[in-house]
């Protein structure tokens, strides 16, 4: 750019960018966004990560974001380019995730005319962004920016479209706007109303069976609001359970945790969710794999509800305390006031609480038949968390389907950021682009995918991507010839017909990884394991290992949808006995 | 207890918004996709040099369900404010319809004594039709309406409810 002269709309975008704090940027080109690819390759404050799909650009934006607390930034084309994000922009606004994709566009005089590759991208992102933008004139764009950053990373975090028509990435204008900026119409509330917060902390004070409920929100919050969680729980004397989208906001060491609850949550964890008195809900939503049949749902509490959006409080589950605001602050707040008013607990009631949730613990409800003849998933990934234990460069990420579940149980996370799985959507093919950009921004981190055969397909091109760029993610397939959850689904409500779940015409994953450059393993027998496990972590390049497990093995425990709580089902032998005991309790 | 949580009432909303390409759709787009109803939905700029406009809705839920239409509302960027005029204090609504009526001899001069009843006026006139402007409530028009279908209602054109509350205070 020649001094005086104004910048052109394609150097507008990076400098917004570098003034943004941004450093990487995962892309694909193509004709509409030529003229910002140009920018980009003459210049060097700003990193391209170079995808092999655009929804893979969406995914390793999300890990990277949800691994640093920074907002992650994607750049791609028009027309295809634009709806392939479609499926990540989703997941990105389930999991409430910030990021900015910006979107190439025909040139504004061709908007409308079906020109090559055009596609209405504002109008079908609209319901899977939280806000989107078609930038008409080039004197807009930096402003535009700005606004989609502070947009996407304030108040309940979500992913921003930016469409840019190739004519506003060439015309010039003056870049002369700061990136603080002050929204007229978007100034979400953090800090919680002050009485709210007493009746709240008067309650917990007063419970004798308290329980906190925590969620992805406390990640959002960032670090300190972990730090405020963990402490809040020691002076409450409050068990704590998480969500899936929750697990590393306390530690899983502690041994207030009770593990994760919901539809494959722990027996211990649902349990005192049924029998609480007062439940503190931090940060979470009373999703539906969390609450079952709603008319069943913890009848007996007293519920407290913390969140930075006030439309997620009473959308589901009524609750009596609600509180709109930003956790960490809420928790600050929570914690000041506790000190202050000399609140003590009830000792002996949450002494009588403790001693139920014991005998809960005692049924090992995680507990399975391990074999020496065939693998069993949850056996590898027990085998994984011996050798994680005591590091703290460990990133996790996870594809969709029973091997998630058992990542979810079985992997302990004792800080946030490092836990990184498709919660809300659901999105099979998660786990390979979100450890990519996760490696991306720890590079000298252990990032291992966790993944499924099925899943691993959908995103497998992007074994290139960690070839070009070097990244030694390790992805540890869990193979059972099945679409696993799937398969259990038809084997309890469909009679055992297994409809399309069996994966026919697998690939040899050792050869895949190899004709990727990356190293292949394999094991078939328990005590392959371990040396599979060593030589997948000791590796410095990507490595494929693939896993061969019992087919045959369910997650349990299982919350059937729509059920409730007490039609928890805990193994293959149990159910009919736990039913009834669960039922007795109730009564 | 239950009754009343579950009883479906309509409400009168008014949002106040920026006036940007696409809010409508914004809008509409929720309603759809939530699967909330639009009972009648009008919108216009109200204020120029804000670049303000104000989208008034009718919708109708239990108050769960209008609690959670008016929290989504609130979550949409460009919305500025949200006010359910129903809950809020008094407010007057009114909105406008013109309507063709085909008719002669009897039934074209029932038409006119009734349209004087209504206070509506005649805006347009052939030998075998009029076109009348009514304003109203929804109630009044539905009423005007049912009245001119035996004597040759032929067309309807309605602007849907613009609600304003009661008093001195703005939006």
């Amino acid at each position: 750019m020649v001094a005086g002269t104004e910048p052109t709309g394609a150097e507008i975008v990076i400098k917004a960018l570098v003034d943004q704090g941004v450093d990487v940027v995962f892309g694909y080109p193509g004709g509409a966004v030529l003229p910002i690819y140009d920018a980009l390759f003459q210049q060097n404050a700003l990193r391209h990560i170079l995808v092999r799909h655009e929804q893979a650009a969406v995914h390793a934006a999300e890990g990277y974001s949800r691994s640093t607390g920074k907002i992650g930034v994607v750049l791609v084309t028009s027309g295809p380019g634009a709806t392939n994000c479609v499926t990540g922009l989703t997941d990105a606004m389930m999991d409430s995730i910030p990021l900015v994709c910006l979107t190439g566009q025909v040139p504004t005089h061709l908007i409308g005319n079906d020109a090559f590759q055009e596609a209405d991208t504002v109008g079908i992102t609209r319901s899977c962004t939280k806000h989107n933008y078609l930038v008409k004139s080039t004197d807009a764009l930096a402003g535009v920016i700005h606004d989609a950053f502070y947009i996407a990373g304030s108040g309940r975090p979500g992913p921003v479209v930016i469409d840019i028509p190739k004519d506003v990435a060439i015309n010039t204008a003056a870049y002369d706007c700061s990136p603080r900026v002050e929204h007229r119409s978007y100034a979400p509330q953090v800090k919680g109303d002050a009485d709210s917060i007493e009746e709240a902390i008067d309650l917990i004070a007063g419970a004798r069976r308290p329980i906190i409920y925590a969620g992805g929100g406390v990640i959002n919050a960032g670090p300190a609001a972990a730090r405020l969680l963990a402490n809040f729980a020691r002076l409450t004397h409050c068990p704590v359970t998480l969500t899936l989208m929750g697990l590393g906001a306390f530690p899983a060491s502690d041994k207030r945790f009770l593990g994760m609850l919901g539809m494959h949550g722990t027996y211990e964890a649902n349990m005192a969710m049924a029998e609480c008195d007062v439940m503190v809900c931090i940060g979470a939503r009373f999703d539906d794999r969390v609450t079952g049949r709603l008319d069943a749902f913890s009848q007996g509490s007293t519920k407290i509800h913390i969140d930075i959006d006030p439309s997620s409080i009473n959308k589901n589950v009524r609750v009596e305390v609600p509180i709109v605001g930003d956790v960490a602050y809420v928790l600050e707040d929570m914690t000041k006031l506790w000190k202050r008013k000399l609140h003590g607990t009830n000792r002996k009631a949450l002494d009588a609480w403790w001693g139920q949730i014991e005998q809960w613990r005692r049924r090992e409800c995680l507990r399975y038949a391990n074999s020496t003849e065939i693998i069993k998933p949850q056996y590898v990934l027990e085998r994984l968390q011996a050798r994680l234990a005591e590091r703290d460069d460990v990133y996790i990420t996870t594809e969709v389907g029973q091997h998630q579940m058992w990542a979810a149980q079985f992997l302990h996370f004792e800080k946030p950021g490092h836990w990184m799985t498709s919660g809300g959507l659901g999105t099979m093919g998660y786990g390979l682009p979100s450890a990519m950009g996760v490696q991306v921004a720890h590079p000298e981190a252990l990032v291992i995918d966790v993944a499924g055969e099925a899943s691993i397909m959908m995103q497998i091109q992007e074994m290139s991507t960690l070839a070009q760029y070097h990244l030694p993610v390790k992805v540890l397939i869990l193979n059972n010839r099945y679409m696993g959850m799937v398969r259990q689904w038809q084997e309890f409500f469909h009679g055992g017909r297994y409809s399309e779940s069996y994966m026919e015409s697998l690939p040899d994953f050792v050869r895949l990884a190899e004709a990727f450059g990356a190293t292949g393993l394999t094991a078939t027998k328990p005590d392959q394991v371990d040396d599979l496990l060593d030589a997948m972590i000791a590796s410095d390049g990507p490595v494929i290992a693939d896993v061969i497990v019992d087919p045959t093995e369910n997650v349990y425990p299982m919350i059937p949808a729509g059920a409730a709580h007490y039609d928890m089902t805990l193994g293959p032998d149990e159910d009919i006995e736990q039913q009834s005991e669960d039922g007795m309790i109730l009564v | 207890m239950e009754s009343v949580d579950s009883e479906i009432k309509r409400h009168t909303i008014a949002v106040l918004v920026d006036n940007e390409a696409g809010v409508l759709a914004r809008v509409i787009g929720l309603f759809s996709a939530r699967g909330y109803n639009i009972d009648s939905l009008t919108v216009a700029e109200v204020d120029k040099s804000r670049a303000l406009s104000r989208i008034t809705i009718v919708t109708s839920g239990t108050p769960m369900v209008i609690e959670q239409i008016k929290a989504q509302l609130g979550r949409l960027v460009p919305i500025y404010k949200v006010r359910d005029l129903t809950v809020e204090g008094p407010h007057v609504a009114s909105e406008l319809a013109l309507i063709k009526v085909v008719g002669t001899g009897d039934k074209r001069v029932e038409s006119l004594r009734i349209a004087d009843i209504f206070r509506a006026r005649v805006i347009d006139s052939s030998n075998s039709s009029f076109i009348f402007r009514v304003t109203g409530t929804t109630e009044k028009i539905n009423a005007f309406i049912k009245l001119m279908t035996p004597l040759g209602l032929a067309d309807v054109s309605r602007t849907g409810v613009a609600a304003i509350s009661r008093g001195a205070e703005g939006i």
